[in-house]
């Protein structure tokens, strides 16, 4: 704070008089720290109020909703469960399955994108080239869905088909690589689609990862004979690990949370299968689904299944940061 | 590089340095992964390009002026009916979002870049908008649904687009902390000596210096929310006519129309879909380049 003393003999300027007392200082400043608090309220009240919201269901399923594998709000067919049962693991290990499908995906090609941004393109090709990863990132998701469910599905049937002949009887891809589902909406087309949508962010992140690697090391690795390649390997990656582990779990985050492609390109179809191909459930997206259908023990299971997301995201993701800022602070020393 | 070695006396062997006397696997290893490096470029552009072509293609023999007015078909099953109330709805929600979400992230941002700084209270804060960000949006739906939407008992669009200033603020609190941590410290030492009080400072000094980044991120964020589907679904409710009315009475947007019609089975559904897609995508985008062109500008002016 600048509260300079100065000799009392001279005329107050009018400046300090009309800038406002100490009052509206202080104000402005618990002001500002009261919008900076509300992250935090909001974050305390999410857990607090959606988990209050989910006690019913909670004490009608009881640990159940997390480990139980049969989900039924009614009995549509007769031959179902005769009670509502709320058991979610077929949802989670879906989310598991298409997030994983879309990290083998997106990792290895944002890892790609990264390095052709730092170290093979011309700095005039660098613009546009960020320019598209951006676009890619600004697209909505439910317009990702729409393509994916419309055009993608059921253009890899065939794709799937092909795969599931060549493969179908050898004994454990034949169980990963089943028969597909005729429409095409299965874990493949869902974990597809997410590794488009995550390629951005983890691009944009390794790539700020990469640049801080110091010149001097590359130079020092062509300078003794190295091909770009193995400069590659040999300065760049072991320098940027932590940093590229910590964007991978937050493309990992969005890939869990994001629900609307999801829903649209997963198929809907509650069940545990090793078949990639076959149709699957994820969390967010059977909440959406079932949203409008639902009420009562229902509906609190559907928000006891936003408070299992919610937990889990927030995990990977205080992970992430965690791993980044490790990371940030191993390279500030390393190039200090 | 290794331009400025001294004369080697003649009698030593100088080593061969071409880069064809590299061994033929250290050549072809660095060959390929070039050529992977650049394929991978090409996998990421390609359905960038898949996307837009068929969003124009599928969704511009739709558009209309009708389209773009009239209200939605009821029926999947019926050709015409037109998307006006879930554009209106889209600027609607989205506009009270920004309107609630920017000058709350801004204060929030002022406070973590002018008075916390380092404090732990200010780190905390800091990561936790960070985490905020990685909240599903589903979830956010969720929490306004059982906060606002129960209490009232009714879904609105207010409270849909409480759900999108939930996402939008972390967004705007980081993306204008990293803008404010540019203003020059000279230039708020410069003003304090002048007498002007720190709010005062702020206000007058700080903020206008960095307000076309502020403004670039805001609409990023705004760019973003436009997008966002699945709190829209779960708080606003349906609706087919316009609704003017934020806090009366269900809503819809252009995303919820969209999911709605990409899952139906009726070739007319989905065309409507496409249409909606090709309005969103525009919307989006325009929001999206008019950022970068304010960033862009704004960073020559960073120099």
């Amino acid at each position: 704070m600048a509260t300079s003393t100065r000799p009392t003999t001279r005329p107050q300027s009018e400046l300090t008089q009309r800038g406002g007392g100490v009052l509206a200082d202080r104000a402005f400043a618990l002001v500002s720290l009261g919008t900076g608090l509300l992250v935090l309220v909001i974050l305390a009240m999410i857990l607090i109020t959606t988990t209050s919201q989910a006690l019913p269901a909670l004490r009608e399923a009881g640990l159940g909703l997390i480990v139980g594998d049969s989900w039924g709000a009614n009995d549509p067919d007769g031959n179902g469960p005769a009670t509502p049962q709320f058991g979610a693991l077929a949802m989670i290990y879906g989310t598991g399955v298409v997030s994983v499908i879309a990290l083998l995906f997106a990792v290895p090609v944002s890892i790609g994108i990264a390095l052709f941004l730092t170290e093979i393109a011309h700095r005039r090709v660098r613009g546009p080239v960020t320019m598209v990863i951006d676009l890619l990132a600004a697209l909505p998701s439910v317009v990702f869905g729409l393509w994916g469910i419309l055009v993608v599905g059921p253009a890899v049937v065939k794709v799937y088909n092909w795969i599931f002949d060549l493969v179908g009887d050898v004994p454990v891809l034949g169980s990963v690589f089943g028969q597909p589902a005729s429409t095409g909406r299965s874990f493949m087309t869902a974990g597809l689609i997410l590794a488009i949508m995550i390629t951005p962010i983890i691009t944009s992140l390794t790539r700020e990862v990469f640049s801080t690697v110091p010149e001097s090391e590359k130079h020092a690795a062509l300078a003794l004979g190295a091909t770009r390649w193995e400069m590659i390997k040999g300065a760049v990656f072991p320098h940027s690990f932590g940093g590229v582990v910590g964007a991978v779990m937050l493309g990992l985050g969005r890939a869990m949370g994001e629900t609307i492609a999801v829903a649209l390109t997963i198929g809907a179809a509650i069940q545990i299968t090793p078949n990639v191909f076959a149709s699957g459930e994820a969390l967010p997206a059977v909440i959406v689904r079932q949203w409008g259908e639902s009420s009562g023990t229902h509906r609190s299971a559907l928000i006891g299944l936003g408070v299992v997301l919610f937990a889990i995201t927030i995990a990977v993701n205080l992970l992430a940061r965690l791993i980044v800022r490790r990371a940030e602070i191993r390279m500030k020393g390393a190039t200090a | 590089m290794t331009t400025a070695t001294p004369p080697a006396p003649a009698t030593a062997v100088r080593p061969d340095l071409r880069r064809s006397a590299l061994p033929a696997r250290r050549r072809l290893a660095d060959r390929v992964s070039t050529v992977l490096i650049v394929l991978a470029l090409a996998v990421a552009v390609i359905p960038l390009g898949l996307i837009v072509y068929y969003v124009v293609a599928r969704g511009g023999p739709v558009m209309s002026l009708e389209f773009l007015t009239a209200d939605i078909q009821n029926s999947p099953r019926r050709s015409g009916g037109g998307m006006g109330p879930a554009i209106v709805g889209t600027f609607l929600i989205t506009g009270a979002a920004a309107l609630m979400a920017i000058p709350l992230g801004v204060l929030g941002a002022i406070y973590l870049n002018e008075y916390g700084k380092q404090r732990p209270l200010a780190r905390l804060i800091r990561t936790m908008a960070d985490v905020m960000t990685g909240v599903p949006s589903i979830v956010m739906g969720l929490f306004v649904y059982v906060t606002w939407v129960v209490t009232v008992k009714e879904q609105t669009g207010f409270a849909a687009a409480l759900a999108l200033a939930c996402l939008m603020l972390p967004v705007v609190i980081r993306s204008t902390e990293e803008i404010l941590r540019l203003v020059p410290d000279e230039l708020r030492q410069a003003s304090l000596a002048l007498g002007a009080r720190r709010w005062r400072t702020t206000l007058t000094v700080v903020l206008p210096a960095a307000i076309p980044g502020i403004t670039s991120g805001a609409l990023l964020a705004i760019a973003r929310a436009a997008g966002e589907t699945a709190p829209i679904i779960v708080t606003a409710g349906i609706v087919n006519t316009t609704n003017w009315n934020l806090f009366a009475g269900g809503n819809t947007a252009l995303p919820a129309q969209i999911y709605n019609s990409a899952s139906s089975v009726f070739a007319t559904a989905q065309d409507r879909a496409w249409g909606a897609a090709l309005t969103l995508v525009v919307i989006v985008l325009v929001f999206t380049l008019v950022a970068r062109l304010i960033s862009n500008r704004f960073a020559v002016r960073k120099r």
